[in-house]
């Protein structure tokens, strides 16, 4: 069970926490019309990362808020977490 | 007397004023407190104690701890509390045990599984892969059980555990694995300085290796009292937890440490009120391994007999337990520990017969004592073979040339037990399980702990000290200590502990035996519990294995309970041979939690029977329960499905609440739908993004069906919206999809659009909800409610008003699940069952009753109401669901716009909700049924959709279906095909809605 430092309430346990998928996926708005090619990677497509990898993470039996987590996929290992909206 | 081969004093494991009765295979022996099965029977003599996994030979205890791969027996207290698979050595002994041998029919002594290892020349490594092939079928119904039945361990108990298991999480700075004098050392440091530490230790009596010493002097003290001492200190330190009994089975990432702690298994009689074990996940800043290394058999032919154990747990059984294994003994090693063992036992009584060493040149103090002991030792000297049959009574000793093999004659040595070493093999599990590298040691022939995948440390013989001094493994084990705790912030403060007396040993082996050209002794086991010889490793390499990982699963070496901890390191190097490879290039199988079995019951600990899930109850659980209510499970919720009166089944309450519904009105507690308050002065802009409707348009004051979507266009969920408010929505969503709706919601609105002001709150545990629906539902519910005018022309349908309802605040909504006048009650859910209450009160003059969630559903099938998850299952669109009316036509965005667009979602051929009417009236079609578009197909059939919903209609006096069908709208009237069991079944498509098509109920 890892310990996920949320950027609002301190490290906590993962069993507090669900996960969100990859962060910094870019969603296109309806108003720009996107290509099929473009809305179909933001829909399906993911890096599949082994290594650091930025992904998104919310603090549901806690402070019940969004954010972003860079762990290395290998170990596991959680080198930082940020809000969103932040890099 | 405890048993002949008791020495007459030592044992310091024991209470040898307290003796103990316990049975094996229904005998009757004597043991002692302290005593584990395994050296309790050998006390008696007793060495076979089980038959092998797949060529049913016998065998015998070989280890003194729970790495023993033979001497696994089943301790069983009754037919619910029956464990199998332990090792004789990690059982403790307590009055009236009883313990059963494992795989041996009709008994121990006589199997008639021992004729697999008369045909074993036929059953090689991957037998089973090869024979059993044909004919297909028979793999499950014939050759899977019979092998089932013939190899294998032993049988789980048949009746639910009826235990309590504990669980909780711990906190330390410094975790230390095992005590033995490497853990106690570290411990020692690291609580002087002030640290939390936890020690734990998976034998019953802390001390590990040190129980066993018998010279050495550790701060001018005997090695006991100094452990006596240590423990004592220990204990009295408030910053210390010792665990003993206590198995650490798994690191996990983060520095977790899962720690399996036995509590009553060494019980006689084990209080009821006590938990069995107690599972720990324990989060320590530094973690520090102790683990100890575990001795490496030799692999010769003839090497599994009863009477053949380790030097090592001989040593073990003697000094912890005054037990001697046997009176006439052959040693037989490649490593200098084995003559402490030699010298000891003689010191005992017994008569080392033999003393072979398998090394060319061996020396050091452990054999100059032997020389000095008058022990003849055989160097350069091999075992070519055992003789004896339930136990080993010859051992065929033999030179080795300088080509390494067999030479010259066999001197058979007659004895009654065999002792033998390899070496030591360092128990890495741990670390590596934490991801942490190997690094080979060339000149020690070991893997050892290199680069650690997290923060901890291994001291001792797991990091290589193997027979080491003391004095070096305490220098190591302190060092360690203080440096784990400097980096938690605790101050230097230096442990020093002096050792006199001290030897250290080395040596080892790996691989198979010097043997003749072709020997012929028989089977040389590598992995005694799966069976598994150096010609099965051998066969594996020439059929093309080359992977260790591939040779693993092909010979199952290394598998099975003891995953292969006295095997591994013998198998990797007999592969490695026949590979022409170097060991580091083969490498190690990958270690895996758990290290030890871990019960089943530890791991659920608490969350079993009523305790698995939460129960969710409405306020007027009670009510409906007193009702006599029949409920089902709606994920966590209980709902009254139906409410039979005079002995009803669940048909007929439905028809009969179904009918009182449309002629009068019913009740139905509504309250577990999902429900989301949308505030702030964005929450229509938020509603317009997130939903498909156009919410700028509705009116404080008026509902709205509203659907959901995810961004791949398909329906999530569905539900009323109310405008509660200029700035505020009152959002209901289906049952189950409560927790994934607000959860994402709460995503597009943290993280797509944070700019917009809105408070999203969870409310539906406030509200209890009453549902009155029916022609005379208005007359119900005008007695009770104040300050609202109940007309149609004050609140038509899809209108809300705040009101009070028996003097409770409630929100009043004119909404229908059933086609027919309704209103759904919100009241503070502290209310809800007393205005529940006056509500049926109310209706008694007016015919109404109370109806569940069956009835729910078929009234609202007959007007063609979805119910998403049912009639949808996560690829339908709006549009495919019959609800794209919904879709506001004239919107810049919403929660999947983008994908309605692409043309697949828009072919027309998609499946599209429909009715379908049965040819026979009373034909019930099952749902989920396939639908064929021409009759008498064989399969594989063409098939057009199929059942979402399927009712009899009380009222339409026929059954009804609804059903999603390629281009289904454009088939109306079409007949089309369902296979059924009883035959083919042909239906007509229709509408979906089979009542009051134009919709005028509704506005009664």
């Amino acid at each position: 069970m890892l310990v996920i430092p949320c950027p609002y309430c301190g490290p906590r346990p993962e069993l507090e926490f669900s996960y969100g998928g990859q962060a910094h996926v870019a969603r296109p708005t309806a108003a720009s019309n996107p290509s099929p090619a473009d809305w179909n990677a933001f829909q399906y497509e993911r890096a599949n990362i082994k290594g650091l990898h930025a992904e998104r993470w919310r603090h549901i039996h806690g402070c019940a808020r969004f954010f972003n987590v860079i762990r290395d996929t290998t170990t596991d290992e959680i080198v930082r977490s940020y809000r969103s909206g932040e890099k | 007397m405890s048993g002949h081969y008791r020495t007459a004093s030592g044992g310091i494991d024991l209470e040898r004023s307290r003796p103990i009765r316990f049975e094996f295979d229904g005998q009757a022996y004597q043991g002692l407190q302290g005593d584990t099965l395994a050296s309790a029977l050998l006390a008696n003599g007793v060495h076979l104690v089980g038959r092998s996994f797949k060529y049913h030979r016998p065998r015998g205890i070989m280890a003194a701890g729970p790495e023993d791969p033979n001497a696994l027996v089943t301790v069983r207290r009754d037919a619910a509390r029956s464990t199998p698979n332990l090792s004789a050595a990690q059982v403790e002994l307590y009055e009236g045990l009883v313990a059963h041998s494992q795989n041996r029919w009709p008994s121990l002594r006589f199997d008639v599984g021992r004729i697999n290892d008369l045909l074993s020349r036929f059953i090689p490594s991957g037998f089973y892969y090869k024979t059993f092939m044909w004919p297909r079928t028979a793999w499950h119904s014939l050759y899977e059980p019979r092998i089932r039945a013939a190899a294998g361990l032993g049988v789980a108990a048949t009746e639910a555990d009826p235990d309590v298991y504990a669980q909780r999480y711990g906190h330390c700075e410094v975790l230390i694995v095992g005590a033995g004098p490497a853990g106690l050392a570290a411990a020692l440091t690291a609580a002087r300085r002030g640290a939390r530490v936890l020690l734990c230790d998976e034998q019953a009596l802390p001390g590990g290796s040190l129980r066993a010493d018998t010279g050495t002097r550790i701060d001018g003290k005997a090695a006991t009292d100094w452990l006596r001492e240590t423990m004592l200190e220990l204990a009295q330190a408030q910053n210390v937890t010792v665990l003993t009994r206590t198995t650490a089975f798994g690191y996990l990432p983060h520095n977790m440490v899962c720690l399996s702690e036995r509590l009553t298994d060494h019980l006689a009689s084990p209080p009821a009120s006590k938990p069995r074990e107690r599972l720990w996940q324990v989060r320590a800043r530094q973690v520090i391994f102790a683990t100890g290394a575990i001795e490496r058999p030799l692999v010769f032919p003839g090497n599994d007999r009863p009477g053949i154990l380790l030097a090592g747990a001989a040593r073990s059984f003697l000094n912890r337990f005054g037990v001697l294994p046997g009176r006439r003994v052959v040693i037989l090693t490649a490593h200098d520990e084995a003559y402490r063992t030699a010298l000891e036992l003689q010191a005992a009584g017994a008569q080392i017969v033999a003393l072979a060493d398998l090394r060319a040149r061996a020396s050091g103090p452990l054999i100059d004592a032997a020389r000095g002991a008058g022990l003849a030792i055989r160097r350069n000297t091999t075992a070519v073979g055992t003789r004896g049959n339930l136990r080993v009574c010859a051992v065929g000793l033999a030179a080795v040339d300088a080509d390494g093999a067999a030479a010259g004659d066999t001197d058979w040595v007659s004895c009654d037990t065999l002792l033998m070493s390899g070496g030591y093999t360092p128990s890495v599990h741990l670390h590596s399980q934490g991801r942490g590298k190997l690094r080979w040691e060339e000149t020690a022939q070991v893997f050892v702990p290199a680069e650690a995948g997290q923060s901890c440390r291994s001291v001792g013989a797991c990091k290589g000290l193997t027979g080491a001094a003391l004095a070096a493994v305490f220098n190591q084990a302190a060092t360690a200590a203080r440096d784990a705790t400097t980096e938690c912030g605790f101050e230097a403060l230096p442990v020093t502990i002096a050792v006199s007396d001290d030897t250290s040993a080395g040596g080892g082996w790996l691989g198979t035996l010097p043997q003749a050209a072709r020997p012929r002794g028989g089977k040389a086991f590598v992995d005694w519990q799966n069976d598994v010889t150096a010609a099965d490793l051998g066969l594996a390499v020439r059929e093309g294995f080359r992977s260790i990982e591939h040779i693993k699963r092909y010979t199952t070496t290394g598998m099975a309970t003891d995953q292969g901890k006295t095997s591994n390191l013998n198998a990797l190097a007999i592969a490695a041979r026949q590979l022409g490879r170097t060991i580091p290039e083969v490498g190690l199988t990958t270690f895996r939690m758990p290290y030890l079995p871990v019960g089943f019951g530890g791991l659920a600990g608490y969350a079993r029977g009523e305790l698995f899930a939460p129960l969710r109850k409405t306020p007027m659980y009670g009510w409906a329960a007193a009702r006599g209510a029949v409920f089902e499970p709606v994920s966590m919720w209980q709902r009254a499905r139906y409410f039979p009166e005079r002995g009803e089944d669940m048909h007929q309450a439905v028809a009969r609440e179904c009918q009182v519904v449309r002629r009068s009105c019913g009740i139905f507690d509504a309250t577990t739908l999902g429900k989301i308050e949308v505030a702030g002065p964005d929450a229509i802009e938020f509603m317009n993004r997130m939903y498909v409707n156009n919410w700028n348009s509705l009116a404080v004051g008026r509902c709205r069906y509203g659907i959901l979507l995810r961004d791949d266009g398909f329906v999530f969920d569905d539900g009323v919206v109310a405008r509660t408010a200029e700035d505020r929505l009152h959002v209901t969503t289906t049952t189950g999809g409560a927790p994934r709706v607000l959860g994402l919601m709460e995503d597009y609105l943290q993280t797509e659009w944070p700019q917009l002001k809105v408070w999203l709150t969870s409310t539906t545990e406030q509200w209890a909800v009453i549902a009155v629906q029916g022609p005379r539902a208005r007359d119900v519910l005008e007695p009770l409610v104040e300050q609202a005018d109940l007309s149609a022309a004050s609140l038509p349908h899809m209108a809300m008003t705040r009101a009070l309802v028996c003097g409770v605040p409630a929100m009043i909504f004119r909404v229908s699940f059933t086609g027919e006048l309704g209103y759904e009650i919100n009241v503070p859910a502290d209310y809800g069952a007393e205005v529940w209450r006056a509500v049926w009160e109310s209706g008694q003059a007016h015919g109404m009753c109370a109806y569940g969630t069956e009835s729910m559903h078929v009234l609202r099938a007959e007007k063609g109401y979805i119910i998403v998850g049912q009639d949808t299952d996560g690829t339908m669109t709006p549009d495919d669901a019959g609800v794209g009316w919904a879709v506001g036509k004239s919107k810049s965005e919403f929660v999947g716009m983008v994908s309605l667009r692409k043309r697949a979602l828009q072919d027309p051929n998609r499946k599209q909700l429909v009715g379908l009417l049965t040819a026979d009236p009373r034909h019930v079609l099952e749902e989920g049924s396939q639908i064929a578009a021409t009759p008498g197909q064989r399969p594989p059939m063409q098939l057009v959709g199929h059942v979402t919903s399927s009712y009899y209609s009380s009222v339409l006096r026929r059954s009804i279906a609804l059903a999603v069908v390629n281009g289904g709208r454009s088939r109306m009237g079409e007949t089309l095909y369902v296979p059924t069991p009883a035959g083919e079944s042909a239906v007509t498509v229709t509408q979906p809605v089979f009542y009051d098509s134009k919709g005028e109920r509704l506005n009664g």
